[in-house]
Order: C-alpha cells, then sequence, then structure tokens
C-alpha cells in the first residue's frame, strides 16, 4: 500500500491507471440505485464461444498478411536497386548475392548465429532474473528502493560501448563479456516494467488481502505477480531485442566468432554480400526471440489477451 | 459455526470515531465522534448521504484504515490491523481478471489455507444460491456488473464469517435482482446468526434487511440517529412492502435523510 515517490514514467502510469479504474467503477454502482434498469436475469447470456482451429487460422493469416505485403515491396525494391545497379554492387548487393552467400558459407555462418543466439539468450534469462528481483525489492521496500535505484539507472545510462573494452580485459575474449553487456542493456526495461506492474495493484485488492488473513508471499503469488504479468511481459520484450544489441556489442569488441565478430570481418574485407546475410541473421535472431516471448505472454496472461481482443473487435 | 463464538457482549463496539484525511490539496473530516455497539445477530444498515464516511466507517471496522482518535473493538478484541474474522464486501466487486469467477470466490479459501475439497463444496453452493451457476469460468470482464458484485458476495460468504461487512453490495444490480438478494441475505443472516453491518444508499433496502438503521448526517459524517425496526426477525419481502410499519419507517428516514441534506 505504501505508495514510494519516485519520478518515472512507469510508475506514474501505473499510478494514473490505478486511478482511472476507481474512478471508472464507482459509476454503475451509483447509477443502479436510482431505480430498476433492465439487467440480464442470471441464467441468460453467454460467453463468447472458444475460437476453433479454422478460425484461428483465418486470424493468424489476417494477421500476417499485411507485414508479409511490406516485406515484399522492401525485396522488390532492394532487388531493383540493386540490380539495376544504381548503387554500385559493392555497396549494396543484390538479394540473390547474399542469398548465395548464405547458403554458400550457410555451416560457418550457422555456427556463428549459434554463438550469439547462445549470448543472448543467456544474457536475457539473467536480465529477466534479475530484473525481477530487483523489481520485487523496489516495490516492497522503500530502503530498497531508495538504495537500488541510483545503482539501476546508472546501469542504465552509462554507454555500454564504452564499457565493452573494459569488459573484455577483465573478462577475456570468452563469453563471459558478451552476456555481462546483455545483461547490462536488457537489465532496464525489466526493472522499470516490473516496478510499474507491482506497484499497479488495485488498493482494493491489497486491502482484501489482508482481511483474509493472507502473508506478503501469498499475497505476491496470487495476486501482486499475476496483476503484474501485462507489464512485465512488455518489458520483456523489448529486454529481448535489446539483448542481442548487448551481445553484438560484446562481439565487435573483441571476439573470435559470432555474428558481431563476422560483421567486422566482411566489412575490412569489403564482402557485402556476407555483410548483409551476416545483418539478416541478426535481425532474425531479434524477431524469433521476440515471436517467442509472446507466445509466452500469450500462454502465461491469455486473460490480457482476451481482454484485448473484445476490445480490438469493436474497435477495429 | 463460528458465528457461536460472538454470542455473548458485543460484535462491534465503536466509541469516539474521528478520522481526518490529510492530502497534499486538502484536509478533510470524514468521520466525527462516532459511537455505535453492534450486539452478535444484529443485522445494522448504515444511510446517509454520499462521502459521509460510510465505506470510511467499515474499512476502520475492518482494521485497513486507522481511525485518527477514538477505540474499535471487534468480537470483544481491540482492532489493531486487519482483521480477519471478516467477510468484506467492497463497494465494486474487486474481482482478480485473470480468475473465472467460481476460482475468484475460491480466493478467500486458498488466503487462508481452507480445507480444499470443502470450499469447493462450499464454493458451489454458494455459486447455485446466487443464481451464477453456468457462469462458473467466466472471466469479470466477461460478467454484468451485477453478477461480479454476487460473485464478490459469495467469495465474503466462504469461510462463514461471525461478521459481515458489506459497502453497497448491490448498488450495481437491476431493482427485481436486487429484490431477491436482498431476501437471500435475509435468509442467509436468519439461518447462520452472522453479525451483518450493511451500508446502503436503498431505503427500502436498509428497512427490509436491518435490525437496526443508522442515520449519518453530510460530512462531517456522524451518527444522527438509530431507528429499531419493528418488523418480525423473519421477513417476506411482499409482505414487509404492504407493512404500515414500514411505510412510516421509511417515510421517517426519508425525512430526515432531505432535512439533513438541506441543512448542510
Ligand atoms: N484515502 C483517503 N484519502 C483522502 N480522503 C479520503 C480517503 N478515503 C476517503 N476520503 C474522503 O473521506 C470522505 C468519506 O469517504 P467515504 O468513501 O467513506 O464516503 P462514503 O460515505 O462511503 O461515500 P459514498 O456513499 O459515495 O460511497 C470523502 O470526502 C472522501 O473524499
Ligand atoms: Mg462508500
Amino acid at each position: 500500500m505504501t505508495e514510494n515517490s519516485l519520478d518515472t514514467a512507469g510508475r506514474q502510469a501505473a499510478t494514473d491507471q490505478a486511478g482511472a479504474a476507481r474512478t471508472a467503477t464507482s459509476g454503475p454502482a451509483r447509477a443502479g440505485t436510482a431505480s430498476s434498469t433492465l439487467e440480464r436475469g442470471p441464467h441468460d447470456g453467454g460467453r463468447p464461444p472458444r475460437p476453433t482451429l479454422g478460425r484461428r487460422a483465418v486470424a493468424l493469416a489476417d494477421s500476417l498478411w499485411r507485414p508479409a505485403l511490406v516485406l515484399a515491396v522492401f525485396f522488390a525494391a532492394w532487388w531493383f536497386v540493386a540490380a539495376r545497379e544504381y548503387v554500385p554492387n559493392y555497396l549494396v548487393p543484390t538479394p540473390g548475392q547474399v542469398w548465395e552467400t548464405m547458403t554458400s558459407q550457410w555451416s560457418e555462418l550457422a555456427r556463428h548465429t549459434l554463438v550469439t543466439l547462445y549470448e543472448t539468450v543467456l544474457g536475457f534469462v539473467l536480465a529477466a532474473a534479475l530484473g525481477l528481483i530487483t523489481a520485487v525489492a523496489i516495490a516492497y521496500s522503500r530502503t530498497l528502493d531508495k538504495a537500488l535505484y541510483p545503482i539501476v539507472l546508472f546501469a542504465q545510462v552509462i554507454p555500454k560501448i564504452a564499457i565493452a573494452p573494459l569488459l573484455v580485459v577483465w573478462f577475456g575474449l570468452g563469453l563471459t563479456p558478451k552476456i555481462i553487456l546483455a545483461v547490462l542493456i536488457a537489465f532496464f526495461p525489466v526493472v522499470i516494467s516490473g516496478v510499474a506492474g507491482l506497484r499497479s495493484t488495485d488498493p482494493e485488492l491489497l486491502d482484501l488481502a489482508a482481511t483474509m488473513g493472507a502473508g506478503p508471499w501469498r499475497t505476491f503469488r496470487k495476486i501482486r505477480f499475476p496483476n503484474a504479468l501485462p507489464h512485465l511481459m512488455a518489458g520483456l520484450k523489448v529486454a529481448v531485442t535489446l539483448a542481442v544489441v548487448g551481445a553484438v556489442v560484446g562481439e565487435f569488441v573483441g571476439a573470435s566468432e559470432g555474428l558481431g565478430y563476422v560483421l567486422l570481418l566482411a566489412n575490412g574485407n569489403l564482402d557485402a554480400p556476407l555483410l548483409f546475410a551476416d545483418l539478416i541473421l541478426m535481425s532474425a535472431i531479434g524477431i524469433v526471440l521476440f515471436v517467442l516471448v509472446e507466445i509466452a505472454e500469450a500462454l502465461l496472461i491469455p486473460w490480457h489477451a482476451s481482454r484485448r481482443a473484445g476490445v480490438s473487435l469493436t474497435t477495429s | 459455526m463460528t458465528a457461536a463464538k460472538a454470542a455473548t457482549g458485543t460484535a462491534i463496539g465503536m466509541s469516539g470515531l474521528t478520522v481526518r484525511f490529510t492530502t497534499r490539496r486538502s484536509r478533510t473530516t470524514a468521520l466525527d465522534d462516532v459511537s455505535l455497539d453492534i450486539e452478535p445477530g444484529e443485522f445494522v444498515t448504515i444511510v446517509g448521504p454520499s462521502g459521509c464516511g460510510k465505506s470510511t466507517l467499515l474499512k476502520i471496522v475492518a482494521g485497513l484504515v486507522r481511525p485518527t482518535s477514538g477505540e474499535v473493538s471487534l468480537l470483544e478484541r481491540p482492532v489493531r490491523g486487519p482483521q480477519k474474522e471478516i467477510g468484506f464486501v467492497f463497494q465494486k466487486a474487486a474481482l482478480l481478471e485473470w480468475r473465472g469467477a467460481r476460482a475468484n470466490i475460491l480466493l478467500q479459501a486458498e488466503m487462508r489455507g481452507m480445507d480444499r475439497t470443502q470450499a469447493a463444496r462450499r464454493a458451489d453452493e454458494l455459486i447455485e444460491m446466487t443464481g451464477l451457476t453456468g457462469f462458473e469460468k467466466a472471466l469479470p470482464h466477461e460478467l454484468s456488473g451485477g453478477m461480479q458484485q454476487r460473485v464478490a458476495l459469495c467469495r465474503a460468504l466462504l469461510h462463514s464469517p461471525p461478521v459481515l461487512l458489506m459497502d453497497e453490495p448491490f448498488g450495481a444490480l437491476d431493482a427485481l435482482t436486487r429484490e431477491q438478494m436482498n431476501a437471500e441475505l435475509h435468509r442467509i443472516w436468519r439461518e447462520t446468526g452472522t453479525t451483518v453491518v450493511l451500508v446502503t444508499h436503498s431505503i427500502a433496502e436498509a428497512v427490509f434487511l436491518g435490525t437496526r438503521v443508522v442515520v449519518m448526517s453530510p460530512r462531517p459524517g456522524r451518527i444522527i440517529r438509530t431507528f429499531p425496526v419493528e418488523l418480525p426477525a423473519h421477513r417476506d419481502y411482499a409482505q414487509v412492502m404492504s407493512d404500515p410499519r414500514f411505510d412510516r419507517l421509511a417515510t421517517d428516514l426519508r425525512g430526515l435523510l432531505g432535512s439533513a441534506a438541506a441543512n448542510h
């Protein structure tokens, strides 16, 4: 219940939301007392039917055709510019050349992709765990809030690229400095969203928990944590894309493998097709991981998704 | 039943309760010197204009708000922190949006560590009784406001509390369902001997349900008068409505509330 005051956008949003919810729900109670309004009886009215497989496929196709179209247009434009040599080939290769490089050097590229993927995933998982623990500490304890927030903020504002060489000096050329960079860069959005989510609990629900004689752990597990999940998942989506950046930056500074390392090599050799192939793989890592987090979100908080779906039915 | 414990002495004692809220922008005196003793098994209804501190009063009894001055006791023990011998129905339903109706009701059991099978059976009884059958799995946003409030009522009754505190529980219901719920609550109260304090804006509801009606003044909230309700303990809705004593009391209450508002 203690509303600590530290001015971040996330917390502000959280309190705003709680306020809005409070004012929004006080209305109907008033209105109903006036006189009889026709309302659904206890037994009629039904729930929306569960989506069938066919419907889901249609929904998937419906959600995919727009991005697919944009991608197609993009590749067509790229191919057009490169094939007509409006830009010299050593600067922008054709999609065909990139494809050829990708297939002919696939085993090498796959190995480097796996290295970067490994660093990214490990960095992301660690950032998520540390970020969540930090968020809980900040949301629950005023003292820890005051103590940890400056450190968290410091870790965020320090330019990661500037400390990358230092990390290499400390931890060598192995995977460790890359993973640390990924953690450092992905940590902040997890903390901010976690704190916002945990603070967004309706005070009335906490009052309710208190009258049920529940301890802090039960209240956390049954009320505060599930309530924070939508916020938290949003933060994790940002974090996972940033973790890729962290890993690649780490590889730039000193590495003998990974997509960042390949990028530097390709750049040095003016090997544009390899450079492009490398960029595509980097983006692919980010996109795949992002989609995985989105799927996890849909599985973890179906109530949130169904609510959003209900809203979009009326607005789109 | 647990209610038997409270068979002697006072169930709820309030003396000299004063509450001031100080916010950055303003200072509000929500309650001013409120004293009220409630016997075990009584059904006290509280009416009063909006903002006079009715919700605050209930929260003080539950130990959720600390009075600026004055004393409260619940079941003969002074109220220091949140109380668990109660069932609380908040002014808004306060449901967990990720849980279905039945799971929301069972939250009470999970938080208290009650026996699961017993709690599940009790939940099914309550669902049946409040006409929520068929909506056990429905999420709060799939329920009407009235149904949400019924879920909140079931949740408050799940553990058969000796004291039930209700803050405008039926405000969001249509008139007909409201009458049914009133009759149902009356029956529950008769059968369990639970001490109930219920805040309402409906004079009919206050008189039909209460053994005593407490009328509060506009802010700062004071108790202007309490009326004993001289109706039989076993009440039937249609009978009560046509009873001349009901009419007289309702008219008195309406007059008192009206003049209190006018003098303000
Ligand atoms: N936490 C709080 N901080 C500041 N002021 C508060 C707080 N809670 C209540 N108040 C103020 O105390 C007064 C009484 O509030 P309360 O909610 O008890 O009224 P009420 O009688 O329940 O009104 P209603 O019938 O509209 O529900 C109001 O003026 C309200 O603004
Ligand atoms: Mg109120």
